[in-house]
Formats: structure tokens, sequence, C-alpha cells
């Protein structure tokens, strides 16, 4: 028997099973894997904004995968959190053309104003800290991502201020 | 002011709904093609145009697509690359938002002029509120009648999909695309097999930028003949260009392809000159994988002519003197601007997303990134110049995939034209690592 104090195992809801559901209709039978990414990002929404080792088993028994294979595509691409995050993730662009028009500068500016360095998690738990690489926004830079939503030009205070009331 | 093809409509109130976008003349191509064409002729008509692939490679649409394998019984594939994800480039994502149905409609014409039953849309997964304009927008084309069964009672079916990455610029290489789309590591495959006879799930596939499909429309709404008139020698037809950096207006503009850079450039039609007043320096003019070119050689060839956006003029000079159109991701710097700072930081992009399969790449471009870092910071030696000149070359022509000559080319480029930047850095480290740095490399401000 299962020790009592073991956590409880995630179970997806039953408007992301639907979902689910939906997408794996998408891809021929017997290529159901295919759903793999569409499903990690429902994870990742649904259980807290990262998917932790369970969360991962849960869409490997979704997808009839064997974990290895889930681990390996969850560590390969940069969107899916690894470790428990802040309440909100703020995803600052870095290259080229978004450092030509200030991004080293709003990186500094935001960790400031939330006590957070870029990788990690204010002590307040509010913001967690990420660089990402281009957003493709760069005619609007500097730009930061906010769960699915863009935050573009914000090379002022006011356009910083503008984003994070918004949150 | 230069014909629109694709971005006439895109500030008309509503022009992503269903309603709006067709009594603006939308879905017209598909009318055409599935009640008066065949297949074959949707094809030719693309070839006559002349178009090229927008994604960056420019390699002739109608070529490849009359490439595309046809066993008996087989299903074919059409996948939109909508990853987007070259530095400097952010048409695609543009279209997507705005006119959503223009891809949707180049989808439907595209797939049935390659016998698709069945076709996929990959976005970026940071895009993920554009696949639900997207998904909404397709939802109204099969409630509609231009999706399913039996579209406009020709016969023919079609299904189309949205599926988002998630979050890796390799995945835009065609073949590491794919296997993304199978719920796979982004590692790109070896080509040949090219998609066109083993692609999605080993089945024929056509890969194709948004860009390149939405132009399928005005191709055979006006023929390729029409579409072919536009444009200079090889380079047909109209371009996106995505502008950004130091421009006075950075954002999208539909240019017919032959436009002046230095109208591009400086004109008020397009970017309206370079912001705060200052000169020009330097341009990557089709995203971060092409080589920079100095001021004098991106408005000139270096035989002295104007410069223009063209596949050829671009490309005039090779990669001593000249550049190449790319995705046509145009960044402009100006005077004030680090050229040793900006190529550490598209080394430190490519080390970031090189998935790893090809040893000259994965470490290549990390040593490109340390020693880049250490000439910025102001720790290189003379001898490291010729270091990264010399890794440059080594990754080249040794990689399953271009994303190992996308981070050489650059650098090699940088070190050709702005030698003296590197040096200076070398010969002046304290200013090099002071406050303020980035805008004293060029001696300008200094
Ligand atoms: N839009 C963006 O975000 C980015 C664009 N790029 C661009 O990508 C380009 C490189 O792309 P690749 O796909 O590696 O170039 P490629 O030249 O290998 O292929 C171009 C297209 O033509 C097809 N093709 C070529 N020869 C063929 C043949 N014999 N039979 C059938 N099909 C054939 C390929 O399948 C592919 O779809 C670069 O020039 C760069 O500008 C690179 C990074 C990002
Ligand atoms: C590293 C790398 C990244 C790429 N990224 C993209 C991309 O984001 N979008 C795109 O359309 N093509 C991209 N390409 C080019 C594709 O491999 C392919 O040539 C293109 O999708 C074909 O479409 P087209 O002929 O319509 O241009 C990339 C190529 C490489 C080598
Ligand atoms: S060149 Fe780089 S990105 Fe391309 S397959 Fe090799 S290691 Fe991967
Ligand atoms: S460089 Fe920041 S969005 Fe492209």
């Amino acid at each position: 028997m299962e020790p009592t104090t073991a956590p409880a195992k995630p179970q997806f809801s039953p408007a992301a099973q639907a979902e689910i559901k939906r997408l794996i209709a998408h891809y021929p039978e017997d290529r159901s894997k295919s759903a793999l990414l569409p499903i990690l990002h429902i994870a990742q929404a649904e259980f807290g904004g990262w998917v932790s080792p369970e969360v991962q088993d849960l869409v490997a028994e979704t997808l009839g995968l064997r974990p290895i294979e889930v681990y390996e595509v969850s560590t390969f691409y940069t969107m899916f959190n690894l470790k428990p995050v802040g309440k909100h993730v703020l995803e600052i662009c870095r290259t080229g053309p978004c450092m030509l028009r200030g991004s080293d500068e709003l990186t500094q500016h935001l960790e400031r104003i939330t006590g957070a360095k870029v990788g990690e998690t204010s002590p307040d738990g509010n913001f967690t800290l990420k660089e990402v690489e281009c957003l493709a926004a760069c005619g609007f830079a500097p730009v930061v991502q906010v769960r699915e939503k863009y935050y573009e030009n914000l090379d002022t205070n006011e356009a910083v201020d503008g984003m994070l009331n918004e949150l | 002011m230069g014909r629109k093809l694709l971005t006439e409509h895109i500030k008309v109130e509503g022009i992503d709904t269903f309603d709006v976008y067709r009594k603006h003349g939308g879905y017209r191509s598909v009318e055409k093609a599935l009640k008066t064409m065949t297949p074959d002729e949707v094809v030719e008509e693309v070839k006559k145009s002349g178009l090229r692939g927008r994604g960056g490679a420019g390699f002739p649409t109608g070529m490849k697509w009359s490439f595309l394998a046809k066993p008996e019984g087989v299903p074919r594939y059409l996948v939109c690359n909508a990853d987007e994800s070259e530095p400097g480039t952010f048409k695609d994502r543009e279209l997507m938002t705005r006119l959503p149905h223009l891809l949707i409609e180049g989808m439907i014409t595209s797939s049935y002029a390659l016998g698709a039953n069945t076709s996929y849309i990959y976005i970026r997964g940071e895009l993920l509120y554009v696949l639900r304009i997207l998904e909404k927008a397709i939802a109204e084309a099969y409630a509609n009648g231009f999706l399913g069964k039996n579209i406009l009672g020709s016969g023919y079916n079609l299904d189309l999909h949205v599926h988002p990455g998630g979050g890796a610029y390799i995945c835009g290489e065609e073949t590491a695309l794919l296997e993304s789309l199978e719920g796979k590591r982004g590692n790109p495959r070896n080509k040949p097999p090219f998609p066109a006879v083993q692609g999605l799930y080993a089945r024929p596939t056509v890969v194709n930028n948004v860009e390149s499909i939405a132009a399928v429309v005005p191709i055979v709404n006006d023929g390729g003949d029409e579409y072919a008139k536009i444009g200079v020698g090889r380079s047909t037809g109209t371009k996106l260009i995505s502008a950004c950096g130091h421009l006075n207006k950075p954002g999208i503009y539909e240019i017919e392809l032959g436009v002046p850079v230095e109208e591009f450039i400086y004109s008020d039609e397009y970017c309206g000159g370079i912001w705060k007043g200052r000169d020009l320096k330097a341009v990557v003019a089709g995203g971060s994988s092409v080589p920079i070119l100095p001021k004098e050689l991106i408005l000139k060839t270096a035989a002295g002519e104007d410069r223009l956006m063209t596949y050829e003029s671009l490309s005039d000079g090779g990669f001593v003197t000249g550049t190449m159109l790319g995705s046509g991701g145009f960044i402009a710097m100006d005077e004030t601007t680090c050229i040793v700072r900006n190529t550490w930081n598209f080394s430190r992009f490519y080390h970031h997303e090189s998935c790893g399969q090809c040893s000259p790449c994965r470490e290549g471009t990390g040593w490109l990134e340390k020693v880049l870092h250490r000439l910025e910071h102001g720790h290189g030696s003379m001898h490291d110049i010729d270091l990264i000149v010399s890794v440059a070359k080594q990754i080249e022509g040794n990689t399953i995939c271009p994303l190992g000559e996308a981070a050489a080319w650059p650098v090699a480029a940088a070190v050709r034209h702005f030698r003296h930047e590197f040096e200076w850095h070398v010969t002046n480290p304290k200013e090099a690592t002071a406050p303020g740095a980035v805008y004293r490399a060029a001696g300008v401000l200094a």
C-alpha cells in the first residue's frame, strides 16, 4: 500500500482532458506522440507554471509513452520550467536587436524593482526573471513576455510600470 | 508607393474575421483553384511567378512543389513553417496576428495544389496567443465550408491544424521542425532525403514559410505572370521586411523587390532614417545568420552600384563584400554601436540554440561565445581575433544543418569589416570595460 503521506498524484481537470482529446485527434491514430508538446503546454498551465517529474509522468501516461520520451523532450525546449517558479514569470528578450534598444538596461531595472536576479525568483515569490532569446518582436524592442502576453517598447519607466501594474 | 499584395487590407477594422476578410476579396483563390484549375495548373502558376522561399533560403517554391514525390495511396503533407525565430525577423507573427485568414486561404489553395488532405501550421511555442487567433479563424473557415469534407462541392477534403513548438530556434530548420512535430527533440535530419521525398512521418512533405504560403493567394488570383512582373530579375514579387534596430520607424514593410537599400533606410515611406539624428554604422540585412556589412557596403556594392533589396544585389560580392537577403530581418546599427558586443551577443545566441548533435557546431559555437566574451570584456589578445576566425572556418561545411554556418559567417564578416574595433578592445581594455563602453568602442563618442 502507498504510504498515506505520498503527494496526491496530479490529475488533469475535465476541461484539460477534453482539450487533450481534441488535440490528439489532430494527428494520425498511430502518431499520438505528436501531441506531446501541445500537452506539455497544457500541463504547465494547469499545474502552477512548471512541469514536475510527477506531472511529466502523468503526460507520459496520458499519451502511452515511456517517461523518458517526455523527459528528453521537456529538457530540450526552453519554455518548460523544470523547477517551481514565482507567481509571474518575466521573460526578457536579450538578443541583438533588443540589446540595441536597451534590453540590458531593462534587465537591470527589472532586477532592481522585483528584487530577483535573472534565473531566480524574488523573495516574496511574486516574480521569476528569465532571459530568453529573440521573441520575434524585434521592431518593438525591448520586449518582455509574461505567460501568453507580449509587452513591447519597454524603454521607459512608464511602460515598465504599466506592465507591472497589469500583472 | 509600391504595390501591396499581402498587406493591402492589413489595417481594415475586423479583417481578422471571416466575414470582413471575405468582403475584401478573401478566399477567391480557393474558389478559383478548386472550381476552375487542376492541382498541376496551380503549381504551374506558382512556377511562373518566380516566387522564392521567404523563409530565408530563397529556393524557388514552384520547383520545390514539383519535386514532391507522389506515390499512389500514400498521404502527403503541407507543413507551414511559422517558427519565426531568426533574430531580426518578426514579419510572420504580424501577418498571422492581423491577417490569419490570408495564411489559411494560402494553406487551402497550396494544399489543393499538392494533393495534401491534412496540413499543419507549426508555430513557435512563445506565440500561443497567435495560435489561438489562428484556431479561431480555422473554425470560421470550417463553418463556412472552406475546410473539411468536400470543400465548395469540389470533392476535395482538407483538415488544417496548428501545432505549437516549445521554445527552440533550431525547430525553424525544416527537418528539426518535422522531428518536433512528431513529438521529439528538435534534432535536424541529414538531407537528402529532402522532406519532399521523406518528411513528416516519413511521408512526402512540403515545408514552406508563412509568407511564401500567403504569396500563393495573389499569385493564383492574378496569375503567376502578373506576379513576376514585379521586382527585378530573379527576385520577383513583394517581400515583407522586418526593420529593427536604430531606425526612426522600425516595423514591417511590404516592399516591391528592387527598392534601393538607401531609399529603404532613409525615405519616409519606409524606415525614415537613423534615430536620434545619428549616422548609420552597419546593417545586418537578412536576419542574424547573414554577414554584417558596414554602411559603405550596404548602400553601394564594391563596384559602386546602388545596392538593391533583391536576392542578387545583396549577395553581390559574395561573402567578401556582400551579404544575403535571407529572411528579410533588417537590423540597422547606429554609429555608437559596439560591433564586438553585438557579435558576442549573437554568438551567445547560437551557442544557446545549437542542438548539440555535431561536435563542430556544439563545441565551436561555445568557443566563439567564450572568446568573444573575453574580447568584449577587455581580457582578449590579438591572437584571439585570429582564433575566432579560425574556429568559424572549422565549423563551416562540417555540420548536419546550417546553424553552425549561421553562427560562423557573421563572426568572420564582423572581423573582416571591423577588425579595428576588435583590436581596440585588446589595446584599450580599461575603456572597453568602463560603464557605457558599448557606446565608445567605435571611437565616435570617446
Ligand atoms: N526565417 C527564419 O526565422 C530563419 C531563416 N533561416 C534561413 O534558412 C536558410 C537555410 O534554410 P535551409 O532549409 O537549410 O536551406 P536549403 O537550401 O537546404 O533548403 C531550402 C528549401 O528548399 C528545399 N530544397 C532544396 N533543395 C531541394 C531538392 N533538391 N529537392 C527538394 N527540395 C529541395 C528544402 O527542402 C527547403 O525547403 C538560411 O539561408 C537562412 O536565411 C535561418 C534561420 C531562421
Ligand atoms: C537554423 C535554421 C532556422 C530556420 N528557421 C526558420 C524559420 O523560423 N522560419 C522559416 O520559415 N524558415 C526557417 N528556416 C529555413 C527552413 O529550413 C526552410 O528552408 C523553410 O522553411 C522553407 O520554406 P520556404 O521555401 O517557403 O522559405 C531555418 C533554417 C535554419 C537552418
Ligand atoms: S549544425 Fe548545430 S544545430 Fe545543426 S544539427 Fe549540427 S549541432 Fe545541431
Ligand atoms: S531580439 Fe528581442 S524580439 Fe527579436
